[in-house]
């Protein structure tokens, strides 16, 4: 084939396809009817994007590429299919960092090339580079570290220390004023190095005070990055269909972050350098000394079964004990008796956003019975029992009672409102941000104490006999 | 009309359409939205094939490269076939038991 062509007609127009094909395939996204179709379109996108780099005439060589090819496929594959679905947070967070790592990488490999040489790179292509690298770099150690938390490695509690944000920021300017210096003179490659570890350093200074609530936000947040990373280096290729997917990917994070922070009523700032959860450690102490009333599986059942409609408040405890499927038993013995029941998701629930949706999806829920909850809370009143499994600030009243609460102003899921609150919880310590929550003291609440799988298991067997007697 | 203002009027508006695009995406299905996003976005590994298969390709660059091409691989296959596992999962009603 004539490579002119190639290079200059034909490899333009599958750019141009693979770039719709991601566009249609986030479009379809849009309903679970349409969303496998999506992955398609995106898989063709990606292919013609990919087969056409590889014909180009100034790619030459393949063996190491086609050796890249087949490591990483066989890395990718069994990870796609052997990890549980519990694990979805840790191995997005692990494949932020792969992206950002490639994508600052690749920034890397273009400034030695271009220095050494040639041809120059310009003023702008600079600029573009460095924002490629800088964000590439940090995303990377930024989300090992979420990775370390999600996974458990790195201690999920919020890191703090005196001056903490001083040094953050010292830190950032320093890898941005680096940086600025290399874009008005590239040619000082002695400071590229120090530019990559100060932009490494950031990441992990920026997670450290994270914690494990605060996850949703920050992983939309890498997400974001991680796009942006890409569609800088875009610029630099002079590529539209990278700069094309990578803003979409950047746009996504961005609106998911949003999306987690309304979510919590707190800001972006807030999130990054408020170090939620070390804040209220006085406040606990107290918890345990007063009254509340518990019950026992048998006594449990009974209530569920006696009740029209259950309305059933996931958090990140039912992922922990994994009672995501035993909870499915129990949906369907109850909808065998008549009762209805429904799953109230709130957007921070979990630690990724979505992250309860895959789960009980995972346990074959329908999904036309997980709930959002702007949807429910108007039907929160006419409930019988609001059941709530390992959430805890989500339904935490102190958010639109308690005005100095450290959640105030954070829109809940109101199962207070349900003429029965029933919480599984081990014991009455307060949950992860340390936050005693005024609804287990309610005169209409019952505490079940107990791990969330071992306890549904229980409910669930009562169910049985119930059903047999 | 420089390059790279051409190229930034293309970033200004694929950014909104993605706005747009998310925005009409349901909260039950962010999870997938998120690594079908990451997938898309390791189409950066065509700026490391680049690097990778170019022909004066130094060493660093073909470490660099390599790295890259790998990490990215890795990505899009992982990124697509999980999307697709969650999206199989979301099913509307029980398959009738009887």
């Amino acid at each position: 084939m004539n490579s002119a062509l190639l290079n200059d007609t034909i490899l333009p127009i599958l750019y141009m396809l693979a770039a719709a094909g991601f566009i249609m395939a986030i479009k379809w996204l849009n309903s679970p009817a349409t969303a496998r179709r999506g992955v398609v379109v995106g898989e063709i996108g990606m292919l013609l994007a990919v087969v056409g780099t590889l014909l180009r005439f100034d790619v030459v060589s393949y063996q190491w590429i086609f050796v890249a090819f087949f490591l990483g496929a066989a890395i990718g594959i069994p990870i796609a299919y052997i990890m549980p679905m519990t694990a979805v947070p840790q191995r997005t967070a692990f494949s932020h960092a792969c992206g950002a790592l490639a994508s600052a990488l690749i920034g890397t490999a273009e400034y030695y090339k271009g220095v050494r040489q040639g041809p120059p790179v310009t003023t702008v292509e600079m600029t573009a580079l460095i924002i490629e690298t800088l964000l590439g770099f940090l995303t990377f150690t930024a989300s090992l570290m979420a990775f370390g938390k999600l996974q458990e490695v790195l201690p999920q509690r919020p890191i703090t220390y005196k001056g903490q944000n001083l040094v953050n920021l010292g830190i950032f300017a320093a890898a941005a004023g680096t940086g600025l210096a290399l874009i008005v003179a590239p040619e000082q490659t002695y400071l590229f190095p120090i530019f990559i570890v100060l932009a490494l350093l950031f990441g992990v200074l920026l997670i450290i005070p994270i914690g494990g609530a605060d996850m949703p936000t920050v992983i939309a947040l890498l997400n974001s990055y991680a796009g942006l990373s890409a569609s800088a280096m875009g610029f630099v290729l002079n590529n539209k269909m990278l700069i094309v997917a990578g803003a979409l990917d950047g746009s996504s994070g961005f609106i998911l972050a949003v999306i987690m922070c309304r979510a919590m009523n707190r800001s972006f700032s807030n999130v990054l350098f408020g170090a939620f959860g070390q804040l209220q450690t006085t406040a606990t102490g107290k918890a345990g000394e007063r009254p509340v009333r518990s019950a026992s599986p048998e006594e449990a059942a009974q209530i569920l079964e006696a009740s029209r409609t259950v309305v059933v408040i996931p958090g990140y405890g039912m992922a922990v004990a994994q009672a995501q499927h035993k909870l499915k038993e129990m949906f369907e013995l109850l909808g065998k008796r008549g009762v209805n029941v429904e799953f109230a998701i709130h957007p921070v629930a979990g630690r990724m956003p979505g992250h309860m949706n895959v789960l009980l999806a995972e346990a074959d829920v329908p999904y036309d019975k997980l709930r959002e909850m702007d949807d429910i809370n108007p039907e929160m009143p006419m409930a019988d029992v609001a059941l709530i499994i390992g959430a805890n600030d989500v339904v935490n009243p102190g958010a639109e009672t308690d005005p100095k609460s450290p959640i105030a102003g954070m829109p809940i899921i109101q199962a207070y409102k349900a003429r029965t609150v029933m919480v599984i919880k081990r014991s009455m310590n307060p949950g992860f941000a340390g936050i005693d929550n005024e609804l287990y003291y309610m005169p209409n609440t019952i505490m079940l104490f107990g791990d969330a799988k071992t306890f549904v298991s229980s409910i669930v067997k009562e169910l049985g006999a119930l059903a047999r007697a | 009309m420089g390059a790279y203002e051409f190229d930034l009027w293309v970033f200004m508006l694929a950014a909104f359409l993605g706005f747009q695009l998310i925005r009409g995406v349901s909260p039950l299905l962010h999870t997938p939205l998120m690594s079908l996003t990451n997938a898309i976005s390791a189409i950066a590994v065509v700026g490391a094939i680049l690097i990778t298969g170019a022909k004066d390709a130094s060493t660093l660059s073909l470490i660099l490269g390599f790295t890259a091409v790998l990490l990215a691989t890795l990505n899009v296959v992982s990124g697509y076939l999980i999307t697709d596992r969650m999206l199989k999962m979301f099913k509307r009603r029980e398959p009738e038991k009887k």
